[in-house]
């Protein structure tokens, strides 16, 4: 798991709700089974115009200074829909270290925390405000895992939720199956009972 | 003991160690892979010198990335293979994980094999790198859809750390009217809730209607959950789960299966289990659904109206205008009459015999109106199989839709099938995004009937007026 404490910078504001992750990352643009090249393909529908790709002025992570934003402000239920992890790859390969937003599709927050991104859930007024007060470019935040706060550069600091082993994991930067496999007694143990209490789950295929 | 709703009875039974801070390590019975993030994560654990810790209890199949027409089994050998699955291939044959390749009679979309041949049980735990895993909660699994990072850390040690998750009960209450099912019942609740209204929430899908559903229905009932904002859906196995289940290849036979039933029918939730959230919906007058934006919150009746952003204020306002321009469609029309271009039936929803049957049923000696590409996809081998030993191949090809090989095709555009030029699509699918079946497309979603009724109209079309004609 990659290492992160704390996200300082400029926060870009994309406050739309249920932006699902096949605007992050559309189908069309997962043309190879590896982890790599996913910068260029962030938000591609939104980004670019036309077949030859030209930039879109208008969309916010093309303009300074949200092209270098390492900080997202976004709208309920963020990363919804697919959990192709390669809408996290995107925006990780992009510069985003940290997302605020009301809430965010479940299996794309998981896939966040296991890409160095820390995804931040403030109440909906406070996401809403700072997406306004973001609309200028001077909003900066500070997104603060050891102290599980979001800061406002001279401004209130709000306070978010995240899991206690999370959090852990992420202050520290473990390898979680490494983790999980110092228990390997305890799995092979419940797997011991479990064969008996369930032999049918255990049953060999029939090939 | 504490009475307890059925996912803290499974839950329970495959808790490991409590980590403290309401984790647990829990035990994953079945890990399903597919092509598309299959490769990449087993390459991960290769390259930190991992294995699978029990390739057993591992299936792969191919379904994303595949083309969908006839002869794709050549063209997918050799130099012109397609990287996924040849990267696939190559993956699972070195990790020892079988794999449903496309020449094998089981191949399909993992969430219609994955129960269809037995791998999926009730009461198992089963995890796979797609968000419509919880499919398979339909036949009382709790499965639920991970990354492919979380998904090397299944593979690797056969658990995975999770919180216990928030307890939702939906009763779906009061009878199904003809002519609406499951499809309907998951977009009314998703229309009137909200794309975020499952809240993470496992949630218990009760009630007469969901009993009355068969188990193909509660598939797809369980399918949409992550659609309506759900960690996960399920419904209690009951008789007719068992029933289902009994004769499939990999399920238990027998004196085992007699074991294992009465096992199953003991993880109803009990009568005073707690909840952290319920939510009720009438289905005694509920009519066809259909979709008219870009979420499938989106929802309404069919016989409805597009809303008046008007009505709405700030960034609810601003969503609805958005989506209203990207579908272009007008505020107040009614949706029956809009015209469509393309009509699709398939994909993990909606692509088992039942629903080929039930479009079958309106397509039966009536014509697919001209200019309408359709296209039919049934969810595995053995569906299309079986559609055939029916004749239903039959019948959607003399109604003018093409009938196709099994996979996840244009449930969403991966540059392999195309609805060619078509800008708008009446679809049995689960996701209306923008740009989800094709850059600028539009997409209906709405149950096989309705999109059946569609394509022979031209324009949404309510099927309870063909079916009665």
């Amino acid at each position: 798991m990659e290492k992160l404490v704390r996200v300082e910078g400029v926060a870009a504001p994309l406050y739309r709700p249920n932006i699902d992750t096949d605007l992050i990352v559309p189908s069309r643009e997962i043309t190879s089974p590896g982890r790599e090249g996913y910068a260029e393909k962030l938000f591609a529908p939104w980004r670019y115009l036309g077949p030859d790709r030209r930039e879109n002025p208008d969309f916010v992570l093309n303009r300074a200074p949200f092209r270098a934003a390492p900080i997202l402000i976004a709208g309920e239920n963020f990363g919804c829909g697919s959990s192709r992890e390669m809408a996290v790859w995107a925006l990780r390969q992009f510069g985003i270290r940290a997302i605020v937003a009301p809430s965010f599709g479940e299996i794309f927050r998981a896939n966040c925390l296991r890409n160095g991104i820390l995804p931040a859930a403030l109440p909906a007024a406070t996401v809403a405000g700072l997406a306004e007060r973001a609309q200028s470019g001077s909003l900066v935040l500070a997104v603060d895992l050891e102290r599980r706060e979001v800061r406002e550069a001279g401004g209130p600091a709000h306070p978010f939720a995240v899991g206690e082993r999370e959090r852990e994991m992420m202050l520290e930067g473990l390898d979680d199956i490494a983790l999980t496999l110092r228990r390997k007694g305890d799995i092979e143990a419940f797997q011991a009972r479990d064969r008996e209490a369930r032999p049918w789950i255990w049953a060999g295929a029939p090939d | 003991m504490a009475p307890r709703t059925i996912v803290e009875k499974i839950w329970d039974l495959h808790e490991i160690a409590d980590l403290g801070g309401g984790q647990s390590l829990l035990h994953v019975d079945r890990i399903l892979l597919h092509e598309r993030m299959g490769p990449a994560l087993l390459a991960g654990l290769a390259q930190a010198g991992r294995g699978p810790a029990n390739p057993a209890l591992v299936y792969g199949v191919v379904d994303h990335a595949v083309e969908t027409l006839p002869g794709r089994l050549e063209r997918s050998r050799g130099a012109g293979a397609n990287a996924f699955v040849a990267s696939m291939r190559e993956r699972t044959a070195a990790a020892g994980i079988r794999l449903f390749d496309l020449d094998d009679p089981r191949q399909g979309i993992v969430h219609v094999v994955s129960p269809e041949q037995g791998i999926a049980l009730p009461g198992c735990t089963l995890v796979c790198p797609d968000s419509h895993t919880g499919t398979v909660g339909g036949i009382g699994a709790l499965a639920w859809g991970i990354g492919s990072t979380e998904g090397e850390h299944a593979v690797a040690t056969q658990t995975l750390v999770r919180a216990r998750p928030r307890r939702m009960r939906v009763d779906f209450d009061g009878r199904l009217a003809p002519g609406v099912g499951a499809k309907d019942m998951a977009l009314a609740l998703i229309g009137r809730f909200g794309a975020a209204g499952g809240d993470a929430c496992a949630i218990e899908f009760a009630g007469e209607a969901v009993r009355a559903l068969a188990v193909e229905g509660r598939l797809t009932l369980c399918n949409m959950a992550v659609e309506f904002g759900a960690w996960t859906g399920i419904v209690a196995p009951d008789d007719a789960t068992i029933d289902w289940i009994a004769g499939r290849p990999f399920a238990p036979e027998g004196a085992m299966l007699d074991r294992a039933a009465a096992h199953w029918l003991g993880l109803a939730s009990d009568d005073d289990a707690r909840w952290d959230a319920r939510r009720a919906l009438d289905c005694s007058a509920l009519a066809p659904q259909v979709t008219w934006g870009t979420s499938p919150q989106h929802a309404i009746a069919i016989d409805g109206a597009v809303p008046d952003p008007a009505r709405a204020t700030g960034a609810a306002r601003e969503a609805l205008e958005r989506a209203l321009a990207y579908m272009d469609l007008s505020p107040g029309a009614p949706i029956l009459g809009t015209r469509v271009d393309a009509a699709f039936i398939g994909s993990c929803t909606n692509s088992r015999l039942p629903d080929l049957r039930a479009a079958a049923a309106i397509l039966r000696g009536r014509k697919v109106a001209p200019g309408v590409k359709a296209i039919a996809v049934p969810g595995s081998a053995q569906v299309k199989r079986d559609a055939e030993a029916e004749g239903l191949d039959r019948v959607f090809r003399e109604a003018g839709f093409e009938w196709r090989e099994s996979g996840c095709s244009l449930c969403f555009f991966a540059g392999i099938d195309s609805f060619g030029g078509a800008r708008r699509v009446i679809t049995s699918t689960n996701r209306n995004f923008e740009g989800r079946q094709g850059p600028g497309v539009r997409s209906h979603l709405a149950s096989p009937a309705t999109v059946a009724a569609s394509a022979v109209a031209g324009c949404i079309a309510d099927p309870r007026a063909l079916a009665a004609g």
